[in-house]
């Protein structure tokens, strides 16, 4: 029996292996590239043979690059904040409330995950320039709510709909008010859910280009994917590969934190929506 | 759903007593309902406003604007065409070939991911060690920022710079092994995605049937075939649907691999060029409402001919 369990553990060991391959060495490789320096940069190898960090403090010193960053971080906080306190409204009345229409606005919100954006790009582009909108924050942040809010509402009432909502009335019958009732008993149970879903909100935002790149046109609102897509190198004939990796591995370090963190919670919110209906 | 402490207290006291106790119970009912409505609606009311005034009225402008001349450069030249845009759409061949590359896009890399999804699901499912290690790396193609995996690829296959461009022939630059890269780079993006859906249906599966299927005798490939893929084929065509409608729309990745190089361009690149490159708002708006078309068609096939129950669809009854 125990030389059998061994081998079955060596094996599950080499699919592993082979999981763990197939994840990262896209990853690895702009990780070699973005430390690679000019004399090796096209040698086509793997791995780094002379690392360095000049492409680093080269788009550090690049102000459009600063700028897209903090137009990515500011521009998606915003939208996963505001998604969130419209969500949860929204989810909490769709989980526990009765009221007309409650169909209606689940298939619409099934709907608008499903829309292809680039048949929204066309019209905003015309509207936001009309309205002043084009090329700024406020321009990102709504279209970037809107698609959020449908991810939102889902994950959010699959949440609402497990937490065990009895417990409020019996903490009112121990003798809590309903605001204790509800910071003490209710808000604990709910926020992993909250947690959980305003991750993959903000992980949606930060993946966003087609709407950073056709709704901008300067970098006072481009985010990092579209700035990315625009940057040259020094000179006409230098090809800016590395910058271009460094700053991919810059905007993956953040997300590839937040996985390996909160992963238990990703995949439990990932599923949670789309299962159980 | 949440049933309320009042309905079956006023259905109590309807039936002993015969004064006016009844009528205030009912209206207290009553009240109760109506208050309970109004808070739904008030709760939901700005997530509805902002998914209409951002979908529901481009779409209308969309459609309006799909049947006027409306090109930028020329803003003089503004006026009702009725179907003259769709018309020059669908008679042109840059269209088709840019419609037939998506659908080929669409259908190769919904299959492929099927395939490996499940693979990965059974392994994330199965696997005796490690397996937070193996879901967590699993995570990473899914978290990564659909550019920076481009971009990833895109060098990997540059001649003298990547290293999987074999010496002296430069694949991005012709349409086959350009079509080939880019349904690579969409399949490792969204496999593990796929095998998260698929997953959570595994582990609906109960373990004793399978292993009763296993004492009478049938093989591993057939336990798969016979009692897996029935059970779990809700969650297959879920996660079906949702990849085919997303892998429709691909835009991302061909920008960054081909830019639509040699007919590479998809229809929502297409569309890009036209609006952006073009500014030609007329036909960039027919062509948005087309795919609009399209992928409502997909959607029709998927829910009415295999059945596939969208997710929410039933939300009402889900407990």
């Amino acid at each position: 029996m125990r030389p059998e369990t061994t081998n079955r553990k060596l094996t599950w060991w080499g699919i592993n292996i082979l999981v763990l391959l197939y994840a990262f060495i896209p990853v690895g490789w702009l990780i070699s590239l973005s430390v690679k320096d000019a004399g090796t940069l096209n040698d086509g190898k793997y791995f780094p043979t002379s690392p360095t960090g000049a492409s680093y403090t080269a788009i550090f010193k690049n102000p459009d690059f600063v700028r897209a960053l903090i137009n990515s971080i500011g521009i998606c906080l915003i939208s996963t904040l505001v998604a969130i306190v419209l969500g949860t409204m929204s989810a909490y009345a769709i989980a526990r409330l009765e009221f007309p229409g409650k169909r209606l606005i689940v298939a619409m919100a099934l709907l608008i995950s499903m829309f292809p954006a680039i048949a929204l790009v066309t019209p905003l582009f015309k509207i936001e320039t009309a309205l002043g909108l084009f090329d700024t924050w406020p321009g990102l942040i709504i279209p970037y709510i809107t698609f959020a809010l449908p991810l939102a509402i889902y994950t959010l009432s699959a949440f609402f709909r497990e937490i065990p909502w009895d417990l409020e009335k019996a903490a009112k019958m121990d003798g809590a008010t309903p605001y204790q009732a509800f910071r003490q008993v209710i808000t604990p149970l709910a926020m992993p859910g909250i947690f959980t879903t305003a991750i993959l909100v903000f992980i949606a935002c930060w993946n966003d280009f087609l709407f950073a790149l056709s709704l901008t046109s300067t970098s006072r609102a481009r985010t990092v994917p579209a700035a990315m897509s625009y940057f040259a190198g020094a000179t006409t004939f230098e090809k800016p590969t590395g910058p271009i990796s460094a700053a991919a591995v810059v905007i993956t370090i953040p997300i590839v934190i937040f996985v390996l963190v909160f992963q238990r919670r990703i995949v439990a919110g990932l599923t949670s929506g789309a299962v159980k209906g | 759903m949440t049933t309320l402490p009042s309905p079956p207290a006023a259905e109590a006291t309807e039936e002993r007593l015969d004064d006016g106790t009844v009528e205030i119970a009912r209206q207290r009912y009553t009240d109760a309902k109506k208050a309970e409505r109004r808070l739904g609606l008030m709760l939901v009311a700005p997530a509805v406003v902002l998914m209409l005034a951002v979908t529901a009225y481009p779409i209308l402008y969309a459609i309006w604007l799909s049947l006027n001349k409306a090109d930028l450069r020329r803003p003089n030249d503004n006026q009702f065409i009725w179907f003259d845009n769709y018309i020059t759409v669908l008679s042109s061949p840059i269209w088709w070939t840019a419609f037939g590359v998506t659908m080929l896009i669409t259908v190769i890399s919904a299959a492929l991911e099927l395939v490996f999804g499940m693979l990965l699901a059974i392994v994330m499912h199965r696997t005796i060690v490690g397996r937070g290690l193996v879901r967590t790396s699993a995570l990473v193609p899914y978290a990564i920022v659909t550019v920076v995996a481009a971009f990833s690829w895109r060098f990997a296959w540059t001649e003298d710079l990547g290293w999987l461009a074999p010496a002296g022939s430069a694949p991005l630059t012709k349409f086959g092994t350009s079509i080939a890269i880019i349904i690579l780079a969409e399949v490792w993006k969204t496999v593990p995605f796929m095998a998260l859906l698929l997953m959570a249906g595994l582990a609906l599966v109960p373990e004793d049937l399978l292993k009763a299927a296993s004492m009478d005798g049938a093989t591993a490939w057939k336990r798969f075939w016979m009692v897996t893929v029935p059970l779990i084929k809700p969650a297959i065509l879920v996660a079906l649907l949702f990849r085919t409608l997303d892998a429709f729309r691909i835009f991302d990745n061909i920008y960054i691999l081909t830019s639509g190089a040699n007919h590479t361009s998809s229809v929502s690149m297409l569309t890009y060029s036209n609006l952006i490159r073009g500014l030609n708002l007329g036909i960039g708006s027919a062509m948005s409402v087309l795919i609009f078309i399209t992928t409502g068609i997909i959607a029709f096939i998927f829910i009415k001919l295999f059945g596939a129950a969208a997710p929410g669809a039933d939300a009402g009854g889900r407990r």
